[in-house]
C-alpha cells in the first residue's frame, strides 16, 4: 500500500498514522477477538462440563466401592443350627436365616457386654438393627457350604446397616437420624463406641463387583455381579452374530455388489438404521423376539439379539471404510498371480483391513455395552437375584445389565442407592475406557498408510 | 437337549466332515493333489459348509417361527441335515469335481444373506409396529390417539390416550436441547477447525470426543441427582415456577450438553469441506479472519450445518434415558420450562415395562407411539442426509 494513487485530501484517513488503528479498524478487531471468545468459551464450557459430570458421578459413586463392616466373633452353636447332629446338608438347610439373624443379634450383644460400651436410651432394636438383614442369610450360605464350622465360634465379618454405613460416608447426619425410622441417634452412637473399640470399620469392598442385586431395604449388599456377567453374555451374543454378519455384509457391498436397485436399498437401509432411536429397537426385540418367537423375557439372548441388530450399521459402516481404504493394486496383484475374486478377498484384503474392523468393532461394542433402553423394554428390569448358569443355557437365564442395574436402582426409595447407582457407573465407565483404549492402541500400533 | 446343543454338535459335524471329505479327495487322487482341480482344502470346506449352513438355517428359522415345536424333533431334523450335507458332498467328491467353484457360490449366497439382514431389520420394525397398531387402532379412534389432548391411561378401561402432550413435551425438551447444543457446538467446531492451535486441538478434541462416548444412562443420572436439583433450588424455587427436581429444563439442558459433540463434530467436517479458496479469496481482499468466518464460511457450509442441526434434532427427539430420569411422567400441555413434562419415548417405556397385556389398548399405544417416532425420526434423518449429500457434491 503506497499513497502514490490516492489524491492528496480525497482519503479521510490520509492523515492518520498507519501505526495507529482508525475508529473503524479497532471496531473490527474488536469484533474479532469476541468472535474468538466466543469460540474458546464454547470449548471451555464443553469441557467444563464434561469435567463436572465425570466429577459428580466419581464423588457420589466412590463410596459405593467402601462398606462398614463389624468383626465380631459367633459361636454357631450345634444344638441350634444342627439339632440332628448328622450334619446332612439337607438337614441344614431346613434351619432357616432367622436362627442365624438370632445368633448374630445375640453375638452383638455379646461384644458390646464385653467391651463395655455404655450409651444412653439404647433400645434393643437398635442394637438388633445395626448389622445389616442380609448378614443373616450370608452367614447361612457360609455355613452350608462349610458344615465344619457347625458348633465352633468363627470370627465373621458382617455388613452393618446402610444408615450406619451412610453416617461413615457423610450421607446420614445425628440430626437426619433422630428423624428417620430406619437408624436412631443411639444406634450411631453405639456405631462410633465399636469403632473406637476397633471391631467396626470401613473398608475397600470387593463385594460391590461381585454381589447380586439385594432388595429394597438392604443396599449395603446390593453389587453389580449379575449385572456385569449380564453385560459380558450379551457382548459374547453380540461378537459372535454382529461381527461375522457384518463383516460379510460389508465384504459383499463392497467387493462384489453390482450397482442395482437390490444394493441400493440395502445401502439406504443401512444408513437408515444406523439413526433409528434405540427404544425402537426395544419395541422389535419385545414384538418379534418374546412376543412372536417366544424367547424368555430377561435373558441375555434377547439382550444379546436386539443390541447385534443395533451396532450391525456401526460395525458395517467402519469395516466398509477400512476395506474401502486398502489400495486397488493389492487386488489386482492377486487377481494377476491367478487367484479368484473371492480368494483375492478372502487372502489379500480381508487380513489387510483387519486392525480397522477391530477398532471398529471395539467402538460398537462399547456402544452397545451403555445402551439402556431398547434392554428395558424387553425385561431387564426384573429383580433378579440368582446367578445365570454358564453359556449356552446361561444366555436363557434371567440377568441384569449394567446400565438397567444403574436405572434399576434410581427408581428405589433408599438414598443409598444412588451411591450404589453411580458407583456401577464407575464401573460402565471403566469397562468403556478399557475398550477404547484397548482400539487407540490396536489403530496406533496396526495403522498403515498406503 | 437344548437347541444351542445342538448348533454346536452340528458345528462339530462340519469340522468332522471336513478332514474326511478332504483326506477322501486326496486318497481319491492317489495322494497326488496335483490331479485334483481345487485345492484338497476346498473339498473338505464344501463338505463343511454344506453340513453346518442348511442344519443351522433350518433350526434357526424353526426355533424362531414355531417356538412351540419340542427341540428333539429340531435336534434330530438338524443333525440328519448335517449328516446329510457330509454325505452328499463326499458322494461327489472326484478328482474332477469343481470344489472351488462350489464353495465359492456358496460363500457369496452367504454375504449376500448376511447383508439382505438391514433390509430384515427394517422390514421386522415397520412390520411389527403396522401390525401392533393395527390392533390398537381397531379399539380405539385415531382421530383421539393423534388429536386428542389428555393423556391419562387407565388399566381398568376408559383411558384417554391423546398424544399431543406427548407430542408438546418431546418437541419443547428437543427445542432446549437444540438452543443449548447448536451454538456451543457451532462455536467449538469454527474454533477448532479455523483458530485452535495443533497443540489445544490434540487436547480439546478428544475431550468433546469422550462426551459422544460417555453412554445415556450417565446423563441420565446427572440429570437426575446434579442438575435437576440444582435448577430446582436455585431457579425454579426462588422464581417460584415449579417444586419438581424433573422438569423440561432439567432433560433440556443434559440432552443439550450430550448433543454438543454430535453436532460439533458434524459441523467440523463441514466447514472443512468448504474449499480453502474461498476463505483465500476473503482474507486477500482484506477481510478479518472472523469476518471470512461469517460473511464466506459459514454461507457456504450453510445446508450442510442445517443438515446437521436435523440429525441432531431427530437424536434428541429419540432420546430416551435422559427424559425417562429427567423430565418427569407428567403428561401436560405447558409452557413453565421448569415443570414437569413427559415424552413419547417416556411414555413406551413406562407402558411396555412390568407386566404387559397385549389385548389392551393401554400397551398397544405404545407401538403406535413408536411408529410415530419411528416416522418423525426417519423423516428428519432423510431430510438431513439429502441435504449434506447434495451440499457435499457442490465442492467436489
Amino acid at each position: 500500500m503506497t499513497d502514490a494513487t490516492i489524491p492528496a485530501g480525497a482519503s479521510p484517513q490520509a492523515k492518520d498514522s498507519l501505526l495507529v488503528p482508525d475508529a473503524r479498524t479497532r471496531k473490527r478487531n474488536a469484533s474479532e477477538a469476541r468472535f474468538r471468545a466466543y469460540g474458546l468459551g464454547a470449548i471451555v464450557i464443553a469441557v467444563i462440563m464434561l469435567l463436572i459430570l465425570l466429577f459428580t458421578i466419581i464423588t457420589d459413586g466412590i463410596g459405593a466401592f467402601r462398606q462398614t463392616y463389624l468383626t465380631i466373633p459367633v459361636t454357631l452353636d450345634a444344638q441350634q443350627l444342627d439339632p440332628s447332629g448328622n450334619r446332612d446338608p439337607e438337614d441344614l438347610k431346613k434351619i432357616l436365616t432367622l436362627t442365624y439373624g438370632n445368633m448374630l443379634n445375640g453375638a452383638v450383644e455379646g461384644v458390646i457386654a464385653e467391651s463395655g460400651i455404655q450409651v444412653a436410651d439404647l433400645t434393643e432394636k437398635d442394637v438388633n438393627d445395626l448389622i445389616s438383614k442380609e448378614a443373616a442369610a450370608q452367614l447361612r450360605n457360609r455355613v452350608l457350604a462349610n458344615p465344619e464350622l457347625i458348633g465352633q465360634t468363627v470370627e465373621s465379618r458382617v455388613l452393618v446397616n446402610g444408615r450406619v454405613d451412610g453416617y461413615y460416608k457423610g450421607r446420614v447426619s445425628m440430626a437426619s437420624a433422630a428423624l428417620d425410622g430406619n437408624t436412631s441417634p443411639q444406634q450411631l452412637q453405639l456405631a462410633d463406641a465399636l469403632k473406637d473399640a476397633g471391631l467396626l470399620a470401613t473398608r475397600w469392598n470387593w463385594a460391590f463387583l461381585s454381589n447380586p442385586d439385594a432388595s429394597d431395604q438392604r443396599p449395603e449388599a446390593a453389587g453389580v455381579g449379575i449385572a456385569i456377567l449380564g453385560s459380558l453374555y450379551m457382548m459374547l451374543v453380540v461378537l459372535f452374530l454382529a461381527v461375522p454378519i457384518g463383516v460379510a455384509a460389508s465384504i459383499y457391498l463392497e467387493e462384489f455388489a453390482t450397482k442395482n436397485r437390490l444394493t441400493d436399498i440395502i445401502e439406504v437401509n443401512i444408513s437408515n438404521l444406523a439413526a433409528v432411536p434405540s427404544i425402537v429397537f426395544g419395541i422389535l426385540g419385545l414384538a418379534v423376539f418374546i412376543n412372536f418367537s417366544g424367547l424368555p423375557q430377561s435373558a441375555p439372548i434377547v439382550g444379546g439379539l436386539v443390541l447385534t441388530l443395533m451396532t450391525l450399521p456401526t460395525i458395517i459402516i467402519a469395516t466398509r471404510a477400512s476395506l474401502k481404504a486398502v489400495p486397488p493394486s493389492i487386488r489386482d496383484a492377486a487377481l494377476g498371480v491367478g487367484a479368484s475374486k473371492m480368494q483375492s478377498v478372502f487372502h489379500h484384503v480381508l487380513p489387510l483391513a483387519l486392525p480397522g474392523i477391530l477398532t471398529g468393532t471395539i467402538i460398537g461394542l462399547a456402544q452397545a455395552l451403555g445402551e439402556t433402553a431398547p434392554l428395558l423394554l424387553i425385561g431387564m428390569v426384573a429383580f433378579v437375584k440368582n446367578f445365570p448358569s454358564a453359556p449356552p443355557e446361561g444366555l436363557f437365564d434371567p440377568a441384569s445389565a449394567l446400565p438397567v442395574q444403574v436405572y434399576n436402582w434410581t427408581q428405589r426409595a433408599d438414598p443409598a442407592f444412588i451411591e450404589r447407582a453411580s458407583g456401577a457407573i464407575i464401573v460402565l465407565l471403566v469397562f468403556l475406557l478399557c475398550m477404547n483404549l484397548l482400539a487407540i492402541y490396536l489403530r496406533r500400533k496396526f495403522e498403515r498408510r498406503w | 437337549m437344548p437347541v444351542s446343543w445342538t448348533m454346536l454338535i452340528v458345528l462339530a459335524l462340519a469340522v468332522a466332515g471336513f478332514f474326511v471329505t478332504r483326506g477322501r479327495a486326496v486318497a481319491l487322487a492317489d495322494g497326488d493333489t496335483r490331479r485334483l482341480h481345487s485345492r484338497p482344502g476346498y473339498y473338505g470346506w464344501n463338505a463343511a459348509l454344506l453340513a453346518a449352513v442348511p442344519a443351522l438355517f433350518v433350526t434357526a428359522i424353526w426355533r424362531f417361527f414355531w417356538p412351540g415345536t419340542s427341540p428333539t424333533l429340531i435336534s434330530v431334523v438338524a443333525l440328519a441335515l448335517a449328516l446329510g450335507g457330509i454325505a452328499f458332498a463326499l458322494s461327489r467328491t472326484s478328482p474332477a469335481f469343481r470344489a472351488r467353484n462350489a464353495v465359492e457360490s456358496i460363500v457369496k449366497a452367504l454375504l449376500i444373506l448376511c447383508s439382505s439382514i438391514a433390509i430384515l431389520t427394517t422390514a421386522g420394525i415397520v412390520l411389527s409396529m403396522l401390525f401392533e397398531t393395527g390392533n390398537f387402532f381397531s379399539q380405539y379412534s385415531w382421530t383421539e390417539f393423534f388429536f386428542g389432548t389428555t393423556w391419562s391411561p387407565r388399566f381398568g378401561g376408559g383411558s384417554q390416550l391423546g398424544m399431543l402432550p406427548l407430542l408438546w413435551g418431546t418437541l419443547y425438551i428437543s427445542l432446549i436441547a437444540l438452543v443449548v447444543s447448536v451454538p456451543i457446538g457451532l462455536f467449538a467446531a469454527i474454533y477448532m477447525s479455523e483458530y485452535a492451535s495443533p497443540r489445544l486441538r490434540s487436547f480439546a478434541k478428544p475431550m468433546i470426543e469422550v462426551l459422544a462416548g460417555i453412554p445415556t444412562i450417565v446423563y441420565g443420572l446427572f440429570a437426575l441427582i446434579t442438575v435437576g436439583p440444582m435448577l430446582r433450588d436455585y431457579f425454579a424455587q426462588p422464581l417460584g415456577l415449579g417444586s419438581s427436581g424433573s422438569s423440561v429444563m432439567t432433560a433440556g439442558l443434559v440432552m443439550g450438553i450430550m448433543l454438543i459433540p454430535f453436532v460439533s463434530s458434524l459441523s467440523d467436517d463441514i466447514i472443512n469441506a468448504v474449499p480453502q479458496s474461498l476463505r483465500d479469496g476473503a482474507l486477500g481482499l482484506g477481510s478479518t479472519h472472523s469476518e471470512t468466518i461469517r460473511k464466506v464460511v459459514l454461507p457456504a457450509a450453510l445446508p450442510g450445518i442445517v443438515g446437521a442441526i436435523l440429525l441432531a434434532a431427530s437424536r434428541a427427539i429419540g432420546e430416551t434415558m435422559i427424559v425417562v430420569m429427567g423430565a418427569g411422567a407428567a403428561a401436560r400441555i405447558g409452557v413453565n420450562p421448569f415443570e414437569a413434562m413427559t415424552t413419547i419415548t417416556v411414555k413406551i417405556v413406562s407402558q411396555l415395562t412390568g407386566d404387559t397385556d397385549f389385548a389392551a389398548p393401554e400397551t398397544l399405544v405404545a407401538f403406535a407411539l413408536g411408529l410415530t417416532l419411528f416416522v418423525i425420526t426417519l423423516g428428519l434423518n432423510i431430510v438431513a442426509l439429502y441435504v449434506v449429500r447434495k451440499y457435499r457434491e457442490q465442492y467436489e
